[in-house]
């Protein structure tokens, strides 16, 4: 026996098509939780993680212990997490003997794990201990730089893995108009070997140059720290294949008020607002102002300011 | 300023990204904050060139600042979920397409002969409201004593539910292909999950109904004269449910118990009769009966049959 279910609020409908599978889809969100043991110093990196990406990041406080996301069965939990909070990213802190202050980036694909590298942090430095300017600090839920730089994002494999989470992670939603008055924050990622990277977060300021384009000037503000690369995993190729898949076709825009007319071919539609003939401003007609008399006061100026009365009484 | 050996940098407007795909770092990066330093140094460079292409582009002003198109992101990076996938077409859909039904559409406000009005088609007050009949004409196949204003109420149930039911195998095919509406989950209702405590079922009126006709058919006198409670109806009559025709006709009626016989008959005896009747199915069947009439008589202190003797053959067809 089946039974259909729908949504009886309104809000619950918007929820669940907000939640469903579409051509465009919305910004990935983030997962942060951590395991069974955690340092001071992963439980740091989660919270300012966590707070650099408030808008689309959902923190999980408690411990949760059978989560291992390396191992065939304790991904579960994971999964179910990943369904409920509709997040896509998940960032897996943990601390133990073998694995000091661990960090474990995943991605998932319909809420199955796709791919997951696990990185150790050093020399983590979090955003309190840096000083600088109040006023150049970025806002919230701005679009950041991303910066890669050193051969090795391109030639090392776990190094490539490793760029494309942390372009993931860090992109946030992904907009067609980006207002230029709001970038103010950008993340530098340095390979300095193949197997660390060193992470940091600044704020921009823009400062006066002499063309449109502003000279740039990074300032250290949040948490930086190095990321030494431990395992990974990547995705089979089946469904890297099938994550990576583009539609052809564009999402629908509807045009409004444009008809397809068989006699007269395409017809468009204006509306006016109403006219109220009493306010409409007329033009001003006063002696002062008009054309003809500023343009005279300015040549009788000039002609002041050269020359003598003969001129004057020639006109 | 010494060049690098490409300054080439690889920018992705879309995701204000840039990748340096040549810096080397001098052989030892003395301490930490010269490397950070230099670290930070290269990502200006970076973020520079990305700045330079973000500002040269067509920008629009407006109450909070130039806002500025972005070109789409270059990088590939995998989706979230899976692309949606086509609903596959309903019953409906696909009788339409067949028959080259085209789908009109219907107006809000419709005319209204019997009243010399625009009603509204559905809602308060509207065209054709089952509610608002006040004379049904009887027709020749009307039986006394039926209502036919509680007979419109129960077909239109009835269509009702079936339409329900196309819609649930609608909803199940399409989540078969799993293309199923976003709003729309389809729940199993009534299957124990093993190992679990079964939550107590909620008993419909149905299944109530039953267990009643139940009890009551287990007195001794079948349930006939049970006190029954205010609105109790009488109990569903278990079994086979003949319709036994009147011997007698009414007069002037057609008698139906004629036509029904000489159906059959007439199935029997027409021309394509050995289609209808399946001669080696019906042989079968009387043979079968004839031994369990054989074996039924036999006394049951004999022995059993040695299956492994032969029977003598016998002519099977009479």
């Amino acid at each position: 026996m089946m039974e259909i279910r729908t949504p009886k609020t309104h809000k619950a409908k918007r929820v669940l098509e907000k939640r469903a599978p579409k051509l465009v889809e919305n910004g990935k969100k983030t997962l942060i939780l951590h395991g069974t043991k955690t340092s001071a110093t992963v439980s740091s990196v989660l919270m300012e993680l966590y707070r650099l990406k408030k808008g689309g990041a959902i923190k999980y406080s408690r411990r949760n212990e059978n989560i291992r996301p390396f191992e065939s069965g304790g991904e579960t939990s994971l999964e179910f997490f990943s369904l409920k909070t509709d997040c896509s990213i998940f960032v897996y802190g943990s601390h133990s003997k073998k694995r000091p202050d661990n960090l474990v980036l995943g991605r998932m694909y319909d809420h199955h794990v796709y791919d997951l590298i696990e990185v150790g942090i050093e020399n983590f430095k979090s955003l309190l201990s840096f000083s600088y300017d109040k006023k150049i600090a970025p806002h919230e839920g701005s679009k950041p730089f991303i910066c890669f730089t050193g051969e090795g994002f391109e030639n090392v494999q776990e190094l490539k893995q490793l760029k494309e989470v942390l372009t993931d992670l860090f992109r946030g939603e992904v907009v067609e108009n980006l207002n230029l008055t709001g970038l103010d924050r950008a993340y530098i990622c340095t390979a300095v070997s193949p197997t660390k990277v060193f992470l940091t977060h600044c704020a921009i300021k823009l400062k006066k140059s002499g063309t449109i384009v502003p000279r740039i000037e990074l300032v250290e503000v949040g948490p930086s720290m190095d990321l030494v690369i431990r395992r990974n995993r990547l995705p089979n190729e089946g469904l890297r294949k099938e994550a990576m898949k583009l539609s052809k076709d564009k999402p629908k825009k509807k045009v409004k008020n444009v008809d397809q007319d068989d006699v007269l071919g395409k017809l468009g539609r204006v509306y006016i607002p109403e006219q109220e003939v009493g306010k409409i401003p007329l033009p001003d007609k006063s002696k002062g102002v008009k054309r003809e008399r500023r343009e005279g006061k300015v040549k009788k100026n000039k002609e002041e300011g050269s020359a003598s009365k003969k001129l004057k009484e020639s006109e | 300023m010494d060049m690098e050996t490409d300054q080439i940098y690889q920018i992705d407007v879309g995701n204000l990204l840039a990748f340096n795909p040549n810096h080397r770092f001098s052989s030892a990066p003395s301490s930490r904050e010269e490397l950070v330093k230099e670290c930070v140094t290269e990502g200006t460079k970076l973020v520079q060139a990305i700045a330079d292409t973000l500002f040269n582009l067509p920008s629009t002003e407006t109450n909070d600042g130039p806002l500025v198109q972005l070109p789409p992101p270059t990088t590939k990076l995998p989706r979230e979920k899976h692309l949606p996938r086509p609903k596959p077409p309903t019953k409906w859909e696909e009788f339409a397409l067949k028959k080259g039904i085209q789908k009109r559409k219907k107006d809000k406000i419709v005319y209204d002969e019997t009243t010399d009005k625009f009603k509204r088609r559905h809602g308060y007050d509207r065209v054709n409201d089952d509610n608002d009949i006040p004379i049904i004409e009887a027709k020749a196949s009307d039986e006394p004593g039926e209502d036919p204003f509680a007979m419109r109420l129960d077909d239109k149930k009835k269509r009702v539910g079936k339409q329900e039911k196309n819609r649930l195998e609608n909803l199940k095919t399409a989540a078969k292909a799993g293309a199923l509406p976003s709003h729309v989950q389809l729940a199993v209702t009534g299957l124990p999950i093993s190992g679990t405590k079964t939550q107590p079922k909620k008993i419909g009126k149905e299944a109530l109904g039953d267990v009643a006709g139940l009890a009551a058919t287990s007195t001794a006198s079948g349930g006939k004269f049970d006190k029954k409670l205010p609105g109790e109806k009488p109990p569903k009559k278990q079994g086979k449910h003949h319709k036994y025709l009147p011997i007698v006709p009414r007069y002037g009626w057609v008698d139906e118990e004629k036509e029904q016989t000489n159906k059959v008959l007439g199935k029997l005896l027409s021309k394509h009769s050995h289609e209808i009747l399946n001669v080696g199915k019906a042989i079968n069947m009387y043979n079968d009966k004839k031994e369990k009439k054989k074996s039924g008589r036999s006394d049951k202190s004999k022995a059993k049959k040695d299956i492994t003797k032969k029977k003598p053959y016998a002519n099977k067809a009479n």
